[in-house]
């Protein structure tokens, strides 16, 4: 069960996982060495896992391509789903994979270059998998929102100046 | 003077520090701790539902005490945080902001020369209500010493035979003051018995830290004699829509929807829509939104506190609102002068706090209704004008 200190690193981490330690603890009202022992215990039980940049790869003067998949998959006996996503989740090429509820199982995000590249990847890694009974491919076109941040940029403070 | 306006209304002074206002609006890059409203905008789901509403063609009056589903969803959000409850038929009324509220609730029982107990220092709009309503306003000083709160004391030396009300404006603008439980016992010990109408205007009950908020209605013996005004401004960061509601025992709320009737109609249509929505939302999810956003304020505020009081500016820690009123007598300036010195230099921009109050002097409020970003450079900016 996280705490409430929990839950604010992590909000505050989420925010800017650069945020110095000092801050940290200031904003918690807790010590350095307090905020730091909370967040080495969340790094150690798996609950912050990296501390990743959030780069707009749009801006990046190079190709890039990604498609959302839809694939609908036999599970095994005893194994579910976890091995048929396993083998997937372990190309590459593929960035996200999530089970789904609904009309398709594993929604699987990849990543590459060219159409062409993801392409091949689609029709000859992932659908000869065995168990994988369908796929359907959606390409990203553009991308507005991605965890919660607006691509475009935040918006302009509205606000009057001073008001009491 | 001609009798072309009216003596009780012309005789309140304009704004003092409008013109310090002006310059800092003028000011590029300057960094204004002068907010009184959320930095978040409107949460886009009660937006959205707004919107839906008017394309379904909602665009009309609702009843004059507004939607009565609104009025049930704002009592039932009032029993689950605060323990109040009131008949949404006719104790309710959706108002135009808390601020129609405190309006209306001046204006349904003061009679003149009534005088109307203010606690000092306050929300700017307190004094002159009174005095629109052909009241007295008498102000009721609380220092740092008592964590700027009413004491039952000094309650009980301001009361005289003509006093009528008593505004209770807790968590409090500008020191960032609560009241806890204990408190308000004080202050109710001292209220029972007598026929003072206690005025509470929570619209920054959400916003209270390291605690809940308790109402005054709540305790034994108090509501028949309380006027709860609320809103949905501070804590669902609506400021724009200006939505609030009122609580009142029935006779006392009959006065103040005749005023509302006959002067407002209803609170707007739209806005009403927005409210439900997060009345709705915030109960289907624990109260999410406002929790996230609290949770944002919280840490701005310990980051702040911790900041000003390393500098120097001796600050009482607050427990509610978005302020901090930090004492800045260290640096030899008064509230004034301290404010203008340190927008010219520093290009920042905090509120003097004589602008609520005489014994807002030697303080100015600072809101933290400001992104971390904007706050930290404040800090380091007020920093260098203090260490001068």
């Amino acid at each position: 069960m996280l705490s409430e200190l929990d839950i604010n690193i992590l909000e505050i981490l989420q925010e800017d996982a650069r945020t110095g330690m000092d801050k940290i603890a200031a904003m918690c009202g807790v010590s350095e060495d307090e905020a730091a022992k909370a967040i080495a215990e969340m790094e150690r039980t798996g609950v912050i896992l990296r501390y990743p940049a959030m780069i707009n790869w749009d801006k990046v003067d190079r190709d890039s391509v990604e498609a959302l998949i839809e694939v609908r998959v036999t599970p095994q006996r005893d194994q579910g789903f976890d091995v048929i996503a396993e083998r997937i989740y372990r190309f590459d090429e593929v960035s996200s994979v999530y089970l789904m509820s609904g009309a398709y199982d594993l929604m699987v995000l990849v990543k590459g270059r060219t159409i062409k590249e993801l392409a091949l990847f689609v029709s000859e890694k992932l659908s000869t998998l065995e168990h994988v009974l369908s796929t359907a491919t959606h390409f990203v076109l553009k991308k507005y929102k991605v965890d919660g941040v607006i691509i475009s940029g935040a918006t302009e403070d509205q606000r009057l100046k001073v008001t009491l | 003077m001609s009798n072309r306006l009216a003596d009780h209304v012309s005789c309140v002074p304009p704004s003092g520090i409008r013109k310090f206002f002006d310059i800092v609006s003028e000011m590029k890059d300057a960094i204004s701790l002068g907010v009184g409203e959320p930095d978040f905008v409107t949460p886009w789901a009660y937006s959205d539902a707004a919107i839906y509403s008017l394309r379904t063609g909602h665009t009309h009056y609702t009843s004059n005490w507004g939607l009565l589903e609104l009025r049930r969803a704002i009592n039932n959000y009032q029993m689950s945080r605060f323990g109040l409850e009131y008949n949404p038929e006719k104790e309710i009324l959706v108002t135009v902001g808390a601020s129609e509220g405190i309006d209306l609730a001046l204006r349904a029982i003061i009679n003149p020369g009534d005088e109307v107990l203010v606690p000092e220092p306050s929300y700017v709009s307190y004094a002159p209500g009174v005095t629109f309503s052909h009241g007295v306003c008498v102000p009721v000083p609380t220092g740092a010493e008592n964590g700027f709160r009413i004491t039952p004391d000094a309650l009980r030396a301001a009361i005289t035979d003509k006093t009528k009300a008593l505004i209770l404006p807790y968590p409090n603008n500008p020191t960032g003051a609560i009241l806890s439980k204990e408190d308000l016992e004080g202050l109710a010990e001292v209220l029972r018995g007598t026929d003072i109408i206690v005025i509470s205007d929570e619209i920054y009950a959400e916003l209270t830290y390291e605690g809940t908020h308790h109402s005054i209605a709540a305790l034994p013996g108090m509501r028949n004699n309380t006027i709860v005004l609320n809103g949905f401004s501070k804590a669902f960061a609506m400021t724009g829509w200006r939505m609030g509601w009122a609580c009142a025992p029935a006779d006392i709320m009959n006065c103040m929807f005749k005023i509302h009737q006959y002067t407002m109609l209803c609170a707007p249509t739209t806005g009403q829509y927005a409210a439900l929505e997060a009345l709705k939302v915030n109960a289907a999810n624990g109260f999410a939104d406002v929790q996230k956003m609290t949770r944002a304020y919280d840490r701005r505020r310990r980051f702040l506190v911790k900041s000003l009081n390393e500098m120097g500016l001796d600050c009482f820690t607050p427990l509610g609102a978005f302020y901090v009123f930090p004492s800045v007598s260290s640096t030899g300036l008064g509230s004034e002068k301290f404010c203008e010195e340190l927008l010219y230099a520093q290009k920042v921009a905090a509120v003097p706090g004589t602008a609520f109050g005489q014994s807002g002097e030697g303080h100015v409020r600072m809101s933290y209704a400001t992104s971390m970003e904007k706050i930290e450079e404040a800090v380091k900016r007020i920093a260098a004008f203090v260490e001068k």
